[in-house]
Protein backbone atom coordinates (compact mmCIF):
# COMPACT_ATOMS: atom_id res chain seq x y z
CA UNK A 1 0.00 0.00 0.00
CA UNK A 2 1.83 2.99 -1.17
CA UNK A 3 0.75 6.33 0.21
CA UNK A 4 1.30 9.56 -2.24
CA UNK A 5 5.14 10.62 -0.60
CA UNK A 6 5.75 7.56 1.19
CA UNK A 7 7.18 4.95 -1.49
CA UNK A 8 9.00 1.92 0.29
CA UNK A 9 12.20 2.38 0.04
CA UNK A 10 14.28 1.46 -3.05
CA UNK A 11 17.01 -1.49 -1.26
CA UNK A 12 15.20 -4.54 -2.48
CA UNK A 13 13.79 -3.57 -6.00
CA UNK A 14 17.58 -4.82 -7.46
CA UNK A 15 15.54 -6.48 -10.74
CA UNK A 16 16.49 -10.03 -11.91
CA UNK A 17 19.01 -12.27 -9.82
CA UNK A 18 22.59 -11.53 -11.24
CA UNK A 19 22.62 -15.36 -12.85
CA UNK A 20 19.16 -14.58 -14.61
CA UNK A 21 21.13 -11.36 -15.91
CA UNK A 22 24.47 -12.66 -16.61
CA UNK A 23 22.74 -15.54 -18.91
CA UNK A 24 20.47 -13.75 -20.41
CA UNK A 25 23.74 -11.53 -21.86
CA UNK A 26 25.62 -14.32 -22.52
CA UNK A 27 22.91 -15.86 -24.34
CA UNK A 28 23.27 -12.24 -26.27
CA UNK A 29 26.19 -12.38 -26.45
CA UNK A 30 26.82 -15.70 -28.27
CA UNK A 31 24.70 -14.89 -30.44
CA UNK A 32 25.80 -12.00 -32.18
CA UNK A 33 29.08 -14.40 -32.07
CA UNK A 34 27.46 -16.96 -34.21
CA UNK A 35 25.89 -14.74 -36.22
CA UNK A 36 29.18 -12.41 -36.85
CA UNK A 37 31.42 -15.08 -37.85
CA UNK A 38 29.01 -17.88 -39.23
CA UNK A 39 26.71 -15.73 -41.21
CA UNK A 40 28.06 -11.94 -41.43
CA UNK A 41 24.36 -10.50 -40.81
CA UNK A 42 25.66 -8.04 -38.49
CA UNK A 43 27.70 -5.83 -40.75
CA UNK A 44 24.41 -3.55 -41.53
CA UNK A 45 24.22 -2.65 -37.38
CA UNK A 46 28.57 -2.44 -37.73
CA UNK A 47 27.94 -0.18 -40.23
CA UNK A 48 25.49 1.80 -38.24
CA UNK A 49 27.53 2.33 -35.11
CA UNK A 50 30.71 3.35 -36.55
CA UNK A 51 29.40 6.29 -38.86
CA UNK A 52 28.69 7.09 -34.89
CA UNK A 53 31.93 6.22 -33.41
CA UNK A 54 33.71 7.94 -36.31
CA UNK A 55 34.87 11.23 -34.94
CA UNK A 56 35.95 9.80 -31.68
CA UNK A 57 37.83 7.77 -33.60
CA UNK A 58 39.33 10.78 -35.59
CA UNK A 59 39.37 12.55 -32.39
CA UNK A 60 41.42 9.26 -30.65
CA UNK A 61 44.20 9.29 -33.99
CA UNK A 62 44.74 13.04 -33.36
CA UNK A 63 47.58 12.54 -30.80
CA UNK A 64 49.48 9.76 -32.94
CA UNK A 65 49.01 12.25 -36.11
CA UNK A 66 50.80 14.98 -33.79
CA UNK A 67 53.00 13.05 -32.48
CA UNK A 68 53.92 12.03 -36.61
CA UNK A 69 54.44 15.07 -37.77
CA UNK A 70 56.20 16.03 -34.77
CA UNK A 71 58.92 13.90 -35.22
CA UNK A 72 58.46 14.44 -39.25
CA UNK A 73 59.55 18.28 -38.60
CA UNK A 74 62.14 17.61 -36.71
CA UNK A 75 63.80 14.85 -38.02
CA UNK A 76 66.81 15.47 -39.90
CA UNK A 77 67.26 16.98 -43.09
CA UNK A 78 69.46 14.56 -44.26
CA UNK A 79 66.98 11.41 -43.50
CA UNK A 80 65.29 13.71 -46.26
CA UNK A 81 67.93 14.66 -48.73
CA UNK A 82 68.81 10.39 -48.83
CA UNK A 83 65.02 9.54 -49.32
CA UNK A 84 64.67 11.83 -52.12
CA UNK A 85 68.44 10.49 -53.93
CA UNK A 86 67.02 7.25 -53.77
CA UNK A 87 63.66 8.26 -55.02
CA UNK A 88 65.60 9.56 -57.84
CA UNK A 89 67.94 6.61 -58.37
CA UNK A 90 64.96 4.41 -58.28
CA UNK A 91 62.84 6.56 -61.00
CA UNK A 92 65.87 6.25 -63.18
CA UNK A 93 65.96 2.79 -62.92
CA UNK A 94 62.28 2.68 -64.12
CA UNK A 95 62.24 4.77 -66.46
CA UNK A 96 63.64 2.28 -69.35
CA UNK A 97 60.62 0.69 -68.71
CA UNK A 98 57.88 3.59 -67.84
CA UNK A 99 59.19 4.59 -71.42
CA UNK A 100 58.95 1.74 -73.28
CA UNK A 101 55.68 0.82 -71.60
CA UNK A 102 53.55 3.41 -73.93
CA UNK A 103 54.90 2.72 -76.80
CA UNK A 104 54.16 -1.34 -75.77
CA UNK A 105 50.91 -0.65 -74.75
CA UNK A 106 50.03 0.75 -77.90
CA UNK A 107 51.70 -2.06 -79.64
CA UNK A 108 49.56 -4.99 -77.53
CA UNK A 109 46.46 -3.04 -78.33
CA UNK A 110 47.30 -2.94 -81.88
CA UNK A 111 48.69 -6.70 -82.19
CA UNK A 112 44.96 -7.82 -80.25
CA UNK A 113 42.89 -5.86 -82.44
CA UNK A 114 44.74 -7.35 -85.58
CA UNK A 115 43.91 -10.81 -83.27
CA UNK A 116 40.45 -9.96 -82.51
CA UNK A 117 40.63 -10.47 -79.17
CA UNK A 118 38.97 -8.26 -76.39
CA UNK A 119 41.31 -5.61 -75.48
CA UNK A 120 42.68 -5.21 -71.42
CA UNK A 121 41.01 -2.49 -69.53
CA UNK A 122 43.08 0.08 -67.87
CA UNK A 123 42.94 -0.30 -64.60
CA UNK A 124 41.94 2.68 -62.63
CA UNK A 125 42.95 3.12 -58.91
CA UNK A 126 42.42 5.40 -56.00
CA UNK A 127 45.45 6.81 -53.50
CA UNK A 128 44.59 6.30 -50.31
CA UNK A 129 46.65 6.54 -47.04
CA UNK A 130 47.36 4.49 -43.95
CA UNK A 131 45.86 5.55 -40.86
CA UNK A 132 46.94 3.30 -38.89
CA UNK A 133 46.91 -0.46 -37.37
CA UNK A 134 43.51 -1.94 -36.69
CA UNK A 135 43.25 -2.53 -32.61
CA UNK A 136 42.39 -6.34 -32.89
CA UNK A 137 45.66 -8.19 -32.15
CA UNK A 138 44.02 -11.42 -33.67
CA UNK A 139 44.35 -10.06 -37.33
CA UNK A 140 46.52 -8.49 -39.79
CA UNK A 141 44.43 -5.23 -40.89
CA UNK A 142 45.41 -1.27 -41.20
CA UNK A 143 42.80 1.61 -42.37
CA UNK A 144 43.18 3.26 -44.56
CA UNK A 145 41.82 6.92 -45.23
CA UNK A 146 39.42 6.29 -48.31
CA UNK A 147 35.59 4.79 -47.93
CA UNK A 148 32.94 4.17 -49.53
CA UNK A 149 32.29 8.29 -50.67
CA UNK A 150 35.57 7.18 -52.71
CA UNK A 151 33.63 4.50 -54.10
CA UNK A 152 35.70 1.70 -52.83
CA UNK A 153 34.16 -1.42 -52.68
CA UNK A 154 34.92 -4.23 -50.53
CA UNK A 155 37.17 -6.59 -52.24
CA UNK A 156 39.36 -4.99 -54.35
CA UNK A 157 43.12 -5.36 -53.98
CA UNK A 158 45.43 -2.86 -52.47
CA UNK A 159 48.97 -2.50 -53.58
CA UNK A 160 51.84 -0.60 -52.63
CA UNK A 161 54.97 0.67 -55.20
CA UNK A 162 56.53 -2.59 -55.14
CA UNK A 163 53.55 -5.38 -54.86
CA UNK A 164 50.59 -6.13 -53.25
CA UNK A 165 49.59 -5.38 -49.74
CA UNK A 166 46.30 -7.14 -49.37
CA UNK A 167 42.67 -6.63 -49.84
CA UNK A 168 39.96 -4.12 -48.87
CA UNK A 169 36.94 -6.55 -46.66
CA UNK A 170 35.58 -3.73 -45.20
CA UNK A 171 33.93 -0.48 -46.09
CA UNK A 172 32.41 2.68 -44.06
CA UNK A 173 31.82 5.80 -45.94
CA UNK A 174 34.97 7.54 -44.92
CA UNK A 175 37.47 4.79 -43.78
CA UNK A 176 38.16 1.14 -45.09
CA UNK A 177 39.58 -1.67 -43.74
CA UNK A 178 42.41 -3.65 -45.72
CA UNK A 179 43.07 -7.03 -44.40
CA UNK A 180 46.80 -7.86 -44.97
CA UNK A 181 48.22 -10.85 -47.01
CA UNK A 182 49.67 -11.74 -43.68
CA UNK A 183 46.35 -12.11 -42.47
CA UNK A 184 45.97 -15.82 -41.54
CA UNK A 185 43.37 -16.31 -42.89
CA UNK A 186 43.86 -14.18 -46.56
CA UNK A 187 44.47 -16.38 -49.06
CA UNK A 188 46.07 -15.48 -52.79
CA UNK A 189 46.24 -16.85 -55.31
CA UNK A 190 49.92 -16.91 -57.14
CA UNK A 191 51.93 -18.52 -59.49
CA UNK A 192 56.01 -18.68 -59.84
CA UNK A 193 57.14 -16.26 -62.56
CA UNK A 194 60.22 -18.81 -63.15
CA UNK A 195 58.05 -21.88 -64.05
CA UNK A 196 54.38 -20.96 -64.24
CA UNK A 197 53.61 -23.07 -60.86
CA UNK A 198 50.27 -22.32 -59.41
CA UNK A 199 49.61 -22.07 -55.79
CA UNK A 200 47.67 -20.25 -52.97
CA UNK A 201 49.80 -18.19 -50.89
CA UNK A 202 48.58 -18.06 -47.24
CA UNK A 203 49.47 -15.44 -44.22
CA UNK A 204 51.72 -17.62 -41.70
CA UNK A 205 53.23 -16.56 -38.40
CA UNK A 206 55.59 -13.13 -37.59
CA UNK A 207 54.91 -11.35 -40.63
CA UNK A 208 55.50 -14.09 -43.15
CA UNK A 209 53.50 -16.14 -46.01
CA UNK A 210 52.89 -19.89 -46.46
CA UNK A 211 53.12 -21.68 -50.02
CA UNK A 212 50.19 -24.75 -49.26
CA UNK A 213 49.27 -27.12 -50.93
CA UNK A 214 52.48 -27.87 -53.32
CA UNK A 215 53.82 -31.40 -53.60
CA UNK A 216 56.99 -32.09 -51.83
CA UNK A 217 59.27 -32.68 -54.73
CA UNK A 218 57.76 -29.32 -56.55
CA UNK A 219 59.98 -27.23 -58.11
CA UNK A 220 60.41 -24.42 -55.68
CA UNK A 221 63.57 -22.44 -55.08
CA UNK A 222 64.65 -20.11 -52.55
CA UNK A 223 64.79 -16.59 -54.36
CA UNK A 224 61.94 -17.46 -56.57
CA UNK A 225 59.53 -14.62 -56.82
CA UNK A 226 55.63 -15.41 -56.93
CA UNK A 227 53.32 -12.78 -58.37
CA UNK A 228 49.26 -12.98 -58.50
CA UNK A 229 47.87 -15.82 -61.18
CA UNK A 230 44.80 -13.74 -61.44
CA UNK A 231 42.77 -17.07 -61.52
CA UNK A 232 40.56 -15.22 -58.69
CA UNK A 233 39.05 -12.69 -60.36
CA UNK A 234 39.93 -10.21 -57.67
CA UNK A 235 43.45 -9.31 -58.48
CA UNK A 236 45.24 -8.26 -61.29
CA UNK A 237 47.21 -11.25 -63.00
CA UNK A 238 51.10 -10.39 -62.66
CA UNK A 239 51.57 -8.12 -59.69
CA UNK A 240 54.44 -9.26 -57.41
CA UNK A 241 53.27 -10.53 -54.26
CA UNK A 242 56.28 -12.54 -52.50
CA UNK A 243 59.65 -14.01 -52.79
CA UNK A 244 60.58 -18.05 -51.34
CA UNK A 245 62.97 -17.41 -48.70
CA UNK A 246 62.95 -21.00 -47.38
CA UNK A 247 61.96 -24.51 -48.96
CA UNK A 248 61.61 -27.60 -46.54
CA UNK A 249 61.18 -31.07 -47.55
CA UNK A 250 60.47 -33.28 -45.05
CA UNK A 251 59.96 -36.93 -46.66
CA UNK A 252 57.39 -37.77 -43.70
CA UNK A 253 54.75 -34.92 -45.11
CA UNK A 254 53.39 -35.21 -48.89
CA UNK A 255 53.32 -31.24 -49.22
CA UNK A 256 56.47 -29.44 -48.73
CA UNK A 257 56.95 -26.30 -46.36
CA UNK A 258 57.38 -23.20 -48.06
CA UNK A 259 58.13 -20.02 -46.74
CA UNK A 260 57.86 -16.72 -47.93
CA UNK A 261 58.82 -13.06 -47.66
CA UNK A 262 56.20 -10.00 -48.68
CA UNK A 263 57.73 -7.84 -50.95
CA UNK A 264 55.41 -5.16 -50.79
CA UNK A 265 56.15 -3.29 -47.51
CA UNK A 266 53.48 -4.88 -45.77
CA UNK A 267 54.11 -3.74 -41.93
CA UNK A 268 55.01 -0.34 -43.02
CA UNK A 269 53.07 2.61 -42.89
CA UNK A 270 52.50 4.87 -46.08
CA UNK A 271 50.30 5.81 -49.29
CA UNK A 272 48.72 2.56 -51.08
CA UNK A 273 47.03 2.68 -54.08
CA UNK A 274 43.41 0.69 -53.85
CA UNK A 275 43.36 -0.71 -57.62
CA UNK A 276 39.78 -0.49 -59.40
CA UNK A 277 37.86 -3.71 -59.37
CA UNK A 278 38.46 -6.37 -62.62
CA UNK A 279 36.23 -6.84 -65.44
CA UNK A 280 34.31 -9.99 -64.46
CA UNK A 281 35.60 -13.55 -65.22
CA UNK A 282 33.96 -15.24 -68.01
CA UNK A 283 31.14 -17.48 -66.57
CA UNK A 284 31.84 -20.84 -65.81
CA UNK A 285 31.53 -23.62 -68.11
CA UNK A 286 28.27 -25.29 -67.51
CA UNK A 287 29.27 -29.03 -68.92
CA UNK A 288 30.72 -30.00 -65.35
CA UNK A 289 27.26 -29.16 -63.27
CA UNK A 290 25.82 -31.56 -66.47
CA UNK A 291 28.08 -34.42 -66.00
CA UNK A 292 27.19 -34.05 -62.10
CA UNK A 293 23.33 -35.04 -62.50
CA UNK A 294 23.22 -37.18 -65.69
CA UNK A 295 19.94 -38.71 -65.08
CA UNK A 296 18.36 -35.17 -65.67
CA UNK A 297 19.91 -34.60 -68.45
CA UNK A 298 19.12 -37.64 -70.47
CA UNK A 299 15.64 -37.53 -69.57
CA UNK A 300 15.61 -33.78 -70.58
CA UNK A 301 17.48 -35.30 -74.23
CA UNK A 302 14.44 -38.24 -73.73
CA UNK A 303 11.41 -35.19 -73.38
CA UNK A 304 13.36 -33.59 -76.49
CA UNK A 305 13.78 -36.59 -78.80
CA UNK A 306 9.74 -37.35 -77.68
CA UNK A 307 9.25 -33.51 -79.11
CA UNK A 308 11.05 -33.73 -82.09
CA UNK A 309 8.99 -36.02 -83.83
CA UNK B 1 41.14 22.08 1.33
CA UNK B 2 43.21 19.35 1.41
CA UNK B 3 42.49 15.95 -0.09
CA UNK B 4 43.65 13.12 2.09
CA UNK B 5 46.11 10.34 0.75
CA UNK B 6 44.54 7.65 2.13
CA UNK B 7 42.23 4.33 0.91
CA UNK B 8 41.25 2.65 3.85
CA UNK B 9 37.67 1.04 4.03
CA UNK B 10 37.45 3.33 7.40
CA UNK B 11 37.39 6.53 5.34
CA UNK B 12 33.97 7.94 4.15
CA UNK B 13 33.05 9.24 0.76
CA UNK B 14 30.66 11.15 -0.30
CA UNK B 15 28.47 9.24 -2.72
CA UNK B 16 29.20 8.50 -6.75
CA UNK B 17 27.59 10.43 -9.23
CA UNK B 18 26.21 8.17 -12.06
CA UNK B 19 27.22 10.67 -14.80
CA UNK B 20 31.06 10.49 -13.52
CA UNK B 21 30.91 7.07 -13.77
CA UNK B 22 29.86 7.20 -17.64
CA UNK B 23 32.15 9.50 -18.12
CA UNK B 24 35.09 7.93 -16.71
CA UNK B 25 33.78 4.83 -18.98
CA UNK B 26 33.70 6.98 -21.76
CA UNK B 27 37.06 8.53 -21.30
CA UNK B 28 38.74 5.28 -20.93
CA UNK B 29 36.70 4.07 -24.32
CA UNK B 30 38.33 7.21 -26.32
CA UNK B 31 41.82 5.56 -24.88
CA UNK B 32 41.28 2.08 -25.63
CA UNK B 33 40.78 3.99 -29.53
CA UNK B 34 43.66 5.49 -29.74
CA UNK B 35 45.57 3.27 -32.49
CA UNK B 36 49.32 2.15 -30.89
CA UNK B 37 49.49 -0.30 -33.29
CA UNK B 38 50.02 -3.62 -31.72
CA UNK B 39 51.96 -2.20 -29.04
CA UNK B 40 52.91 -4.77 -26.12
CA UNK B 41 51.74 -4.03 -22.83
CA UNK B 42 48.89 -1.76 -23.37
CA UNK B 43 46.70 -2.30 -21.09
CA UNK B 44 42.27 -2.31 -21.52
CA UNK B 45 41.27 0.63 -20.21
CA UNK B 46 37.66 -0.07 -20.42
CA UNK B 47 38.05 -3.24 -18.67
CA UNK B 48 40.09 -1.41 -16.14
CA UNK B 49 37.51 1.48 -15.44
CA UNK B 50 34.52 -1.12 -15.46
CA UNK B 51 36.11 -3.69 -13.49
CA UNK B 52 36.75 -0.97 -10.77
CA UNK B 53 33.29 0.05 -10.84
CA UNK B 54 31.80 -2.83 -10.42
CA UNK B 55 33.91 -3.12 -7.48
CA UNK B 56 32.89 -0.20 -5.73
CA UNK B 57 29.50 0.41 -7.23
CA UNK B 58 28.20 -3.37 -7.90
CA UNK B 59 24.70 -1.53 -7.58
CA UNK B 60 24.80 1.30 -10.26
CA UNK B 61 27.13 -0.68 -12.46
CA UNK B 62 26.90 -3.49 -14.31
CA UNK B 63 26.38 -6.43 -16.88
CA UNK B 64 23.93 -3.67 -19.01
CA UNK B 65 26.88 -1.44 -19.17
CA UNK B 66 29.18 -3.87 -19.87
CA UNK B 67 27.52 -5.79 -22.56
CA UNK B 68 26.74 -2.22 -24.53
CA UNK B 69 30.48 -0.59 -23.83
CA UNK B 70 32.10 -4.20 -24.87
CA UNK B 71 29.45 -3.98 -28.42
CA UNK B 72 31.20 -0.52 -28.80
CA UNK B 73 34.79 -1.80 -28.71
CA UNK B 74 33.77 -4.58 -30.69
CA UNK B 75 33.14 -2.04 -33.22
CA UNK B 76 36.05 0.18 -32.14
CA UNK B 77 38.84 -2.76 -32.68
CA UNK B 78 36.90 -4.19 -35.78
CA UNK B 79 37.18 -7.35 -34.07
CA UNK B 80 34.10 -10.05 -33.80
CA UNK B 81 30.98 -8.96 -32.46
CA UNK B 82 30.88 -10.63 -29.56
CA UNK B 83 33.97 -10.33 -28.18
CA UNK B 84 34.20 -7.89 -26.05
CA UNK B 85 30.74 -8.12 -24.99
CA UNK B 86 31.14 -11.44 -23.71
CA UNK B 87 34.48 -11.15 -22.31
CA UNK B 88 33.13 -7.62 -20.30
CA UNK B 89 29.77 -9.13 -19.06
CA UNK B 90 31.99 -12.02 -17.31
CA UNK B 91 34.38 -9.45 -16.13
CA UNK B 92 31.39 -7.10 -14.63
CA UNK B 93 29.71 -10.50 -12.82
CA UNK B 94 32.83 -11.64 -11.46
CA UNK B 95 33.74 -8.38 -10.37
CA UNK B 96 30.49 -7.44 -9.13
CA UNK B 97 30.05 -10.74 -6.89
CA UNK B 98 34.01 -10.32 -5.52
CA UNK B 99 32.78 -6.87 -4.43
CA UNK B 100 32.24 -7.43 -0.84
CA UNK B 101 35.75 -9.75 -0.59
CA UNK B 102 38.02 -7.34 -2.69
CA UNK B 103 37.27 -3.70 -0.79
CA UNK B 104 38.13 -5.53 2.89
CA UNK B 105 41.71 -5.37 1.29
CA UNK B 106 44.65 -2.95 1.07
CA UNK B 107 45.13 -1.76 -2.24
CA UNK B 108 48.07 -4.40 -3.18
CA UNK B 109 45.94 -7.04 -2.44
CA UNK B 110 43.32 -5.31 -4.31
CA UNK B 111 45.58 -5.43 -7.43
CA UNK B 112 46.10 -8.74 -6.57
CA UNK B 113 42.72 -9.65 -6.89
CA UNK B 114 41.80 -7.81 -10.04
CA UNK B 115 44.74 -9.05 -11.95
CA UNK B 116 43.28 -12.34 -12.92
CA UNK B 117 40.07 -11.23 -13.95
CA UNK B 118 41.76 -9.02 -16.37
CA UNK B 119 43.59 -11.80 -17.31
CA UNK B 120 40.52 -13.97 -17.81
CA UNK B 121 38.75 -11.48 -19.63
CA UNK B 122 41.46 -11.55 -22.43
CA UNK B 123 41.50 -15.39 -21.72
CA UNK B 124 37.78 -15.18 -22.94
CA UNK B 125 38.67 -12.97 -25.98
CA UNK B 126 41.47 -15.44 -27.07
CA UNK B 127 39.04 -18.44 -26.93
CA UNK B 128 36.16 -16.78 -28.81
CA UNK B 129 39.02 -15.78 -31.28
CA UNK B 130 40.71 -19.15 -31.64
CA UNK B 131 37.40 -21.05 -31.94
CA UNK B 132 36.31 -18.14 -34.66
CA UNK B 133 39.78 -19.53 -36.30
CA UNK B 134 42.13 -16.66 -36.24
CA UNK B 135 45.55 -16.24 -35.55
CA UNK B 136 47.15 -16.41 -31.16
CA UNK B 137 48.54 -13.04 -31.18
CA UNK B 138 51.53 -14.50 -29.25
CA UNK B 139 51.74 -14.34 -25.16
CA UNK B 140 53.09 -10.84 -25.20
CA UNK B 141 49.26 -10.02 -25.64
CA UNK B 142 48.49 -10.91 -21.74
CA UNK B 143 51.17 -8.50 -20.41
CA UNK B 144 48.33 -5.88 -21.09
CA UNK B 145 46.53 -7.22 -17.54
CA UNK B 146 49.82 -7.35 -15.55
CA UNK B 147 50.06 -3.37 -16.35
CA UNK B 148 46.61 -2.73 -15.89
CA UNK B 149 46.74 -4.75 -12.63
CA UNK B 150 49.91 -2.43 -11.71
CA UNK B 151 47.73 1.09 -12.36
CA UNK B 152 45.06 -0.14 -10.14
CA UNK B 153 46.91 2.12 -7.41
CA UNK B 154 46.61 5.55 -9.46
CA UNK B 155 43.30 4.76 -10.91
CA UNK B 156 41.60 4.38 -7.68
CA UNK B 157 43.46 7.77 -6.64
CA UNK B 158 42.17 9.41 -9.49
CA UNK B 159 38.59 7.63 -9.81
CA UNK B 160 37.63 9.06 -6.27
CA UNK B 161 38.93 12.03 -6.05
CA UNK B 162 35.18 13.70 -6.70
CA UNK B 163 34.68 11.60 -3.63
CA UNK B 164 37.04 12.69 -1.31
CA UNK B 165 35.91 15.05 1.54
CA UNK B 166 38.25 18.05 3.05
CA UNK B 167 40.25 16.93 6.03
CA UNK B 168 38.87 19.85 8.26
CA UNK B 169 36.03 19.03 9.74
CA UNK B 170 33.14 21.76 9.95
CA UNK B 171 30.57 22.20 12.83
CA UNK B 172 27.96 22.74 10.49
CA UNK B 173 28.53 19.56 9.08
CA UNK B 174 28.42 16.31 11.13
CA UNK B 175 30.78 14.07 9.45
Amino acid sequence: MSVVGHQPPPFFKRGPAPLARLAFFVVLSLALLVFDLKYRYLELARQGVAAVLYPVQRAAYAPVDLYGQLTGYFGSLKAAQQENEQFRRKELESANWLLRQQHLEQENQRLRALLDMKTKQPVPGTLAEILYTARDPFSRRVVVDRGGQHDVVAGQAVVDESGVLGQVTRVFPLQSEVTLITDKNQAVPVKLVRNGLRSVLFGAHAGQLELRFLAANADVQPGDLLVTSGLDGIYQPGLPVAKVSRVDRDAAYSFARILCEPVAGVEKHGQVLILGAREPLPPQIEEAEARDKPSKGRKAKRKEQAAQP
Amino acid sequence: MTIQPTHSSRRILLPVRQWFILFSLAVAFFLNLIPLGHAIGVPDWVALTLAFWCVREPLRIGMGTAFVFGVLMDVAAGSVMGQHSLAYLLLAYAAGGLSRRILWFPLVQQALHVLPLLLATQLVMVATRLAGGADFPGWGYFLGSFSGALLWFPLTFVLLLPQYQPVERDENRPI
